[in-house]
């Protein structure tokens, strides 16, 4: 144990150089949170493609609809597909342990995934699968390399070729290329929301905060500059 | 009608005289400069702590499976949680920035030396005390970074010879981080470690009310009194003082919540990352540095070679302050009035540590260990060359009265 | 310390300012500590409205629903209690049910919106126990009332209508809470009519 950690501490260092030796070139996501339709359309994706597998399960149905403008019954029978009620937290149908044995690990939940990756890390990991045979769902990623699961969008984008120079080549789906930058980016908008729903409320209340607080600074100052006259 | 009231109490417990002694009739200094905000901003962080922690324990669950969840549920569904979460997690940066800058002002200005010395060694303890709390508090949210960050100080005290892995094994409670080892830290976290952090708080104020306020030129008002018998360089602490740190709380609360509204993350420093993942035993963060607040020690911890002898550097370079008022032995407290050196061994020392800390948040290469290395020699060699050029040195003329 | 003269006017206007804009401050900051204590979203949905079905409930019979964790009695009355109902208004503390425990659309000599259901909380209003329902044994309790519901904590006693009698500690009849039919078979308990 000892030693082991030992190893630890001063491997740790050097693994975390390994590891950012080599950046991996990310695409700007340009999520916009006021743009409540993209974030609608965002929850809509997220729920037919990758609800079935991941949770968001800090985070209420209820709120998400409140939040976004989405109505109850919309939420209820547009993008709700468990017998959840709707003020429940957003828990996934697969359980766990058959997840694990599936997919070889538990697929994470989702809802604070652009926090701890970033939404420009999630933008560009969404386009970034191609087709690689050598892997067990026959995908890889640019962004996460030896990825554990399938192109779940491919019938979307259509399936993506890399071809000798890096680049990657779309062929077939539903959608084109301009489409499908846009349905990842309303998928990453949405994650984006999840991962802080506060946050467009918080700088807004900001504004009003330190508004507040210069108005109080300067009073406070002229109050000081009041007294102060005694001493110099 | 009041007054009466006043003189009950006062036949009773000495309201009015303490009142007098601690506030109205406390005589300061009156060429305080900015430095002296900090003082009373600590106070205001450290009061901000209270609250806001006891909020938060009000919905927190301190177990290793409820944990995570809770903090995200006081992030979302119990009303103003995320206020409340983020002035703690504020705050906690918040009051390292003030207390580094209030030790500092204390650094420069002399005011360690003698008769401050008890004074020193009080706020010395408070600084120790407040490192135990933020790292306990740290492994509260049971995100990747509280548990590997707990993990690897943890197992620093495995560097001891002998006793190291029977003591980790003690203080985690379990053979690796787990509920266990939460349960505890949040009991110390939350009840033992704040009162003794205001016992010594209460302490520190005492101290500094029967010597006195030091000042930006180091000299004791109280040498100086006038034939009332009050010092004819002081003003009482109320009003001038209060006004004065009114206006100063309004500065910093517009720096404080320009932060907490708009970049609560801290660019990744006050909250970091990878800690918006749940702890996983299984699988450790690519890159894990404690928080900035530590990565001065950190760092110098990292740039010895060697496990023991890094703990044995790290706690000496904290340990190394407390002796600080025996190892300055120069006469003249502020640095206005003493030698060239003594300027540029301050200045050195300063440097050193910012970029200490900035080494320990970046992960070590060859090359910046050299570098970590170089400045860990520049942080103890500060210690030393004071020790050796303050007992002779050539100091300017100090005074008599204060200068504005 | 200069002796220039003071402004005593300024100075007690600029104290009166900061204190003003302060406390303004002070009470904001209240604010959150104070809301954090409302019921958080989690126990909002714990407390949603409940769906019953009443269909399967045979004549007599009482189920018990939980809502807002307190336990709701849907009680299908018989004709027979129906008819025994207005008999008794003598031996009532509020026959008529004048003190609002109820919504308007139960403010009827029934207490309820049909009247084969009855739908009510099942906390005696003395200290907060649930009474216990006597279907056929009550004119033990009261002479000449065949149900009835007895507290068995202190003794209150209540009639089919949730209506309190005379002589017993519970000061009020019991609370009949918003509910609404969807359909003939369906009620749900937290909803006034209306909202949805």
């Amino acid at each position: 144990m000892k030693k082991l950690l030992i190893a630890l501490v001063t491997l740790l260092p050097t693994l975390a150089l390994a590891a950012s030796g080599h950046k991996i070139h990310l695409e700007d996501a340009n999520v916009d949170l006021h743009d409540k339709a993209s974030l609608e359309r965002g929850v809509d994706l997220f729920q037919h493609y990758c609800s079935g597998c991941h949770s968001t399960q800090y985070q209420r149905y209820e709120r998400v609809a409140t939040d976004i403008g989405i109505s109850a019954d919309d939420m209820r029978n547009k993008y709700m597909f468990t017998d959840a009620k709707i003020g429940e937290l957003m828990q996934n149908a697969i359980p766990h342990k058959d997840a694990a044995k599936w997919f070889g690990a538990t697929p994470p939940d989702l809802t604070l995934v652009a926090r701890v990756r970033g939404e420009d890390w999630v933008y560009s990991y969404l386009k970034g699968f191609y087709k690689d045979p050598s892997r067990p769902f026959g995908v890889n990623n640019t962004v996460f390399p030896s990825v554990g699961m399938p192109h779940v969008l491919e019938e979307l984008q259509g399936t993506p070729v890399k071809q000798a120079d890096g680049s990657i080549v779309v062929t077939g789906g539903k959608l084109n290329a301009e489409e499908y930058d846009q349905a990842v980016r309303d998928i990453t908008g949405f994650l984006v929301y999840s991962a802080e729903p506060v946050q467009l409320e918080r700088k807004a209340m900001g504004w009003w905060v330190l508004g507040f607080l210069f108005i109080f600074f300067i009073v406070a100052y002229l109050l000081k500059k009041e007294y102060w006259k005694d001493v110099h | 009608m009041v007054k009466n009231l006043i003189n009950w109490i006062d036949a009773r417990i000495p309201m009015t005289a303490t009142y007098n002694r601690h506030v109205g009739q406390y005589a300061t200094p009156t060429n305080f400069n900015f430095w002296y905000f900090f003082g009373s901003l600590a106070m205001l962080v450290l009061v901000n702590q209270l609250l806001t922690g006891i909020w938060l324990t009000m919905n927190y669950v301190p177990t290793a499976e409820g944990a995570f969840a809770s903090v995200e549920y006081i992030m979302r569904d119990v009303e103003y949680g995320w206020l409340l979460r983020y002035m703690h997690s504020t705050g906690a940066s918040a009051f390292f920035v003030v207390i580094y800058l209030h030790m500092f002002r204390g650094l420069i200005y002399g005011s360690y030396q003698k008769p401050r010395e008890l004074l020193w060694l009080f706020g010395m303890l408070i600084f120790l005390v407040l490192m135990a709390e933020a790292f306990m508090g740290y492994l509260l949210p049971w995100g990747q970074m509280s548990y590997w960050g707990a993990q690897v100080i943890i197992s620093l005290f495995g560097a001891i010879p002998f006793i190291g892995d029977d003591l980790t094994l003690w203080i985690r409670g379990d053979y690796v981080i787990s509920g266990a080892t939460l349960n505890r830290f949040f009991a110390l976290h939350v009840i033992a470690l704040p009162l003794v952090l205001v016992v010594l708080v209460f302490l520190h104020l005492i101290a500094l009310h029967e010597v006195g306020s030091n000042n930006p030129d180091g000299i004791e008002i109280k040498k100086n009194k006038d034939e009332n018998g009050w010092p004819v360089d002081g003003i009482p602490f109320h009003p001038y003082y209060t006004v004065k740190d009114i206006m100063g709380v309004a500065g910093f609360l517009i720096v404080f919540c320009y932060v907490l509204f708009f970049i609560p993350e801290g660019g990744g420093y006050f909250l970091e990352k990878p800690n918006f993942e749940a702890a996983n035993s299984m699988k450790t963060p690519e890159h894990i540095a404690p928080v900035w607040y530590f990565t001065p020690f950190y760092a110098i911890l990292r740039a010895i070679p060697d496990k023991l002898a890094g703990v044995v550097m790290m706690g000496l370079s904290i340990a190394v302050l407390f002796v600080l008022p025996w190892l300055d032995r120069c006469k003249v407290k502020s640095v206005r009035y003493r030698s060239t050196l003594h300027k540029l061994n301050i200045a050195q020392f300063a440097v050193s540590f910012i970029v200490l800390g900035y080494l320990g948040v970046v992960p070590a290469t060859p090359t910046l260990t050299i570098v970590a290395q170089v400045f860990t020699f520049t942080y103890f060699g500060f210690f030393v060359a004071l020790w050796v050029y303050s007992k002779n040195e050539k100091t300017k003329p100090v005074p008599a009265r204060l200068t504005h | 310390m200069s002796n220039a003269p003071v402004d005593t006017g300024r100075r007690r206007f600029l104290t009166a300012a900061t204190a003003v804009v302060g406390g303004a401050g002070a009470v904001a900051v209240a604010v959150p500590f104070i809301k954090s204590w409302n019921p958080s979203a989690k126990a909002k949905a714990a407390g949603a409205p409940v769906e019953v079905n009443i269909s399967k409930v045979e004549p007599g019979q009482l189920i018990r629903v939980e809502w807002r964790g307190k336990p709701v009695w849907v009680v299908r009355r018989t004709d027979a209690v129906i008819n025994e109902l207005p008999t008794h208004d003598g031996k009532l503390r509020d026959p008529a049910s004048v003190e609002m425990q109820q919504p308007d659309y139960a403010t009827n000599p029934l207490r309820s919106i049909k009247p084969e259901y009855f739908i009510a909380v099942g906390i005696c209003t003395h200290l907060g126990c649930s009474p216990t329902y006597l279907p056929d044994s009550f004119g033990e309790q009261v002479e000449g009332v065949t149900s009835g519901f007895f507290c068995p904590c202190h003794g209150s006693k209540f009639d089919m209508a949730g209506r309190v009698f005379q002589g017993v500690p519970a000061p009020l009849n019991l609370v009949i809470p918003p509910h609404q039919y969807v359909d003939d078979g369906t009620v749900i308990i937290g909803v006034d009519k209306g909202v949805a």
